[in-house]
């Protein structure tokens, strides 16, 4: 791990963009924690370095112009510990996670890709469940695995299987959904319940045994975006709160689109086992990763409707209108608490660590 | 969740608020020692129900905050160093030293670890005798007996490759060195539930008595926070300087007298110097003379580390109460949540971060008021 | 600072070195150090910081907590003035 990180950095005396990282030369874990050190990575290195309006719109995938079709491109690589984990597995992940990426522009996934980099070592019984686990989830969601690549790394050099996949899919014609179309008055409807993959994957690393089970919430969300965009094609923004959880999706969402989120603390559906767990370990739920979840901002003419076509779906049971976009404190995401009160729900850092004060 | 949920009732808030709003006549300042209070305050919105005449000044109980820059640079140090793995609680990895945090030494190639427990880096000693495991040992009361025990079944078992690095805290001295300092505002205290779940109240009544000020031993559930300030209002209004136990249900007088015999043996009380505040005699622990073998700071010849904390922070009026946070020149400029100065700026329970993630709602373009309104919020849920 | 939270003793470790315990936090359930708690019993609660059970909690000091605080908000509606007689309840069991 310290080979890769001292590979990926940067010498910070070859930057041209105006506002450099301003306390870390080096790559950290938080720049992959989905917070703000992400955001930072993004704007100060990529996005410059890249420099184009399709990037620029930062949404979970681009929505391209190409012969007359409008085509979703998304990519993402999936690095994760364990590899099988209560309720999936890494295989589960790299299919899904691309899948809802697509289905978060509204578009129907179609084709996928995948690269497997492997380290020297490994058994091939892991990788041979790692890719049924992807054939399984990829025929569930209704798309193909189209082409591959492999590449193996020395012993040491690679955390057993990492896989990378990209997909494509069409975007409907009438569907425009991304981070920036959120409106003063939109609702804010979250698919059920939320916390469970990251205190699933943390169970298992900080050795914690629960009395029911809990399983990551793994799944493919594009069948139930359909159904969303039966009822209405102008569903303004769909997210899905994978790393930084529910907080970082919200608050992306607000400054993209320069509104302010109020949340209702105890609409947020949030199971019990994910608050113990979560309480114990000093994590926020709020901030804790879901794979097969989606937030979803509706005109609120339409949400009642949304929320019942999602309710009907079997990933949208625990659907939960949350909160509301609102004029206030753009850029915002602020919480109306049990007790009454009020809290700023910020953009996290980085990843989160167990705490003890 | 039993002891957590009824203690979260917002009915049963409602009526521990009314009787404060219906008991308090005048301003009162009341100081809340422990973070994890703070947390609690700022994570319910605790602060923004209370009356007017109620002001809580988040005091310097997160030991995060104040483990003094030169431990850390030790730690820095030692972290860095081959064949040393370094194990903490995942709260110290951000805090910065003089030019970096423990992400950076392990972005670096440091091997630095998150541990839940000390239980946790003294298996990975049994697990790797070939390398020296590093515990940071910070904490308050409350985390000294896990700390002591570590060590002691360390050198029960003869792991010595096992060390601390100790920067234990006393809450007492700390509220002593703040209702001595000249200006200071406190005139209640709320102490803090689980430092006294070990230690026992015995060392409050002799405070409370010499200062003239009430000492109320409270939880960290909203209802248990609320009763802590009710009951300290209604001293402060009727001018007694009692020591009330209001969180009985964890704290009894004598303490946890196992613990209580691991920490007389294990350490030894010393003067330490807490980020933001400078030094505060007998306010630490350090191991005693029978674990010195196991003392981090010597076995990696740290002792030489010294480091001067910015003089433009005044992170330890924020403590005491005596500016706001916005006051200090380095607020919001030289010293945010990305590039803190001091304590107060750490962590995000600090008084410095919470008025700066505050700040940034209320002064934003196109406000029309910080506040959700008032009936929205007694229609929710 | 300490985070602790309250837990179900769900089982024993006597022969576990330092003695530990299975501790149940509302359905979720991790091993905690039992040796500052040499007599606690099954089913007791204890609140658990960084592995540790540190303290028993009082189930009849809970009650009493809550039964005050239902009492705070009847006593005002019924007779107006709270106050004065939750602090004389009060006095009544404050020995400690």
């Amino acid at each position: 791990m310290a080979d890769l990180a001292t590979e990926a950095a940067v010498d910070p005396a070859n930057w041209t963009c105006p506002a450099p990282l301003r306390d870390q030369p080096v790559v950290v874990m938080g720049h992959g924690g989905g917070g703000a050190l992400s955001a930072e990575l993004i704007e100060q290195i990529f996005a410059p370095a890249y420099g184009n309006p399709t990037l620029a719109a930062l949404a979970d995938s681009a929505v391209l112009d190409l012969g007359g079709a409008r085509l979703a491109f998304s990519t993402d690589s999936y690095v994760v510990r364990p590899l099988f984990f209560p309720g999936g597995s890494l295989g589960d992940l790299a299919v899904n996670g691309t899948v809802n990426d697509l289905a978060m522009s509204g578009a129907r996934p179609a084709y996928l890709s995948t690269a497997f980099v492997l380290e020297e070592g490994v058994g091939l019984d892991v990788v041979g469940r790692v890719a049924q686990a992807m054939g399984a989830a990829a025929k569930a969601a209704g798309v193909t695995i189209a082409t591959g690549d492999t590449k193996v790394v020395e012993s040491g050099h690679g955390d057993g299987v990492y896989v990378t996949t990209a997909g494509v899919g069409l975007v409907p014609d009438g569907v425009d959904i991304r981070p920036q179309r959120a409106r003063p008055g939109d609702a804010v409807i979250v698919s059920g319940p939320i916390g469970l993959h990251g205190v699933a994957i943390m169970s298992v690393r900080e050795g914690l045994e629960f009395g029911v089970e809990i399983a990551s919430d793994t799944a493919p969300l594009a069948d139930l975006v359909a159904a969303m965009l039966a009822v209405t094609k102008d569903i303004h923004v769909l997210r899905d709160p994978t790393r930084g959880g529910l907080g970082a999706s919200l608050n992306e969402i607000a400054r993209a689109s320069g509104t302010g989120v109020r949340l209702r603390e105890r609409a947020v559906p949030v199971p019990d086992e994910v608050a113990n767990a979560c309480g114990f370990l000093g994590l926020d739920p709020l901030y804790v990763a879901n794979e097969g979840r989606l937030v979803a901002f509706v005109p609120a003419p339409h949400a009642e409707a949304v929320l019942a076509a999602m309710r009907a779906h079997p990933h949208g049971g625990g659907a939960v209108l949350v909160g509301e976009c609102v004029e206030d404190h753009p850029g915002m995401v602020v919480m109306a608490t049990g007790l009454g009160g009020t809290r700023v729900v910020d953009l996290p850092l980085g990843e989160q660590l167990p705490r003890i004060c | 969740m039993k002891y957590i949920d009824e203690f979260n009732d917002p009915d049963l808030a409602r009526r521990l608020l009314d009787e404060i709003r219906a008991t308090v006549t005048r301003p009162w300042a009341l100081m809340e020692v422990c973070g994890g209070q703070t947390h609690s305050i700022i994570r319910h919105g605790i602060d923004q129900l209370l009356p007017e005449e109620v002001e809580l000044i988040h005091g310097p109980g997160c030991p995060v905050c104040v483990t003094p820059l030169d431990v850390i640079d030790q730690a820095l140090e030692i972290a860095a160093r081959p064949g040393v793995m370094f194990c903490s609680f995942g709260d110290m990895l951000r805090v910065p030293g003089t030019d970096r945090d423990l992400f950076r030494v392990k972005g670096e190639g440091g091997d630095v670890r998150v541990v839940y427990s000390p239980l946790d880096a003294l298996d990975l000693a049994r697990k790797h005798p070939d390398r020296q495991v590093v515990f940071f040992a910070i904490g308050f009361e409350t985390t000294a007996p896990a700390n002591a025990m570590a060590v002691h079944q360390a050198r029960r078992l003869g792991l010595d490759n096992f060390s601390l690095l100790v920067s234990h805290v006393r809450v007492p001295p700390a509220i002593a060195a703040i209702m001595t300092a000249p200006e200071c505002r406190v005139q209640g205290f709320l102490a803090a539930g689980h430092v006294c779940s070990v230690m026992g109240t015995a060392e409050y009544p002799e405070l409370a008595e010499r200062h003239r000020v009430p000492v109320v031993v409270t939880g960290f559930e909203p209802l248990d926070i609320l009763e802590g300030i009710r009951r300290a209002v209604h001293q402060l209004e009727r001018g007694e300087h009692r020591v009330e136990n209001a969180y009985p249900r964890a704290v009894r007088e004598q303490g946890n007298p196992a613990a209580l015999r691991m920490l007389r043996e294990v350490f030894e009380v010393t003067d330490r110097n807490w980020r933001g505040i400078g030094p505060i005699p007998d306010s630490g622990w350090r191991l005693s003379e029978a674990y010195r073998a196991y003392d981090a700071e010597i076995r990696f010849d740290v002792t030489g580390i010294r480091t001067e904390e910015p003089a433009v922070c005044r992170a330890g009026e924020v403590l005491q109460g005596l500016i706001k946070p916005t006051e200090c020149e380095a607020f919001g400029t030289a010293c945010t949540p990305r590039t803190p100065l001091g304590a107060t700026m750490v962590s995000n329970e600090g008084a410095c971060a919470a008025y700066h993630l505050y700040r940034r709602m209320t002064d934003g373009p196109a406000q029309q008021g910080s506040r959700i309104p008032r009936e929205e919020l007694n229609t929710v849920g | 600072m300490c985070l602790a939270m309250p837990g179900k003793v769900v089982s024993i470790d006597h022969r576990a070195d330092p003695r530990t315990g299975l501790i149940d936090f509302g359905g979720v359930r991790k091993q905690a150090c039992l040796e500052y708690l040499p007599d606690v019993r099954v089913g007791e609660y204890v609140i658990v910081h960084v592995g540790f059970a540190l303290q028993r909690l009082d189930e009849e000091s809970a009650r009493a907590s809550l039964e005050l605080f239902q009492q705070l908000g009847l006593l005002e509606e019924e007779f107006g003035d709270a106050w004065e007689q939750a602090a004389r309840q009060e006095s009544g069991s404050e020995t400690r």
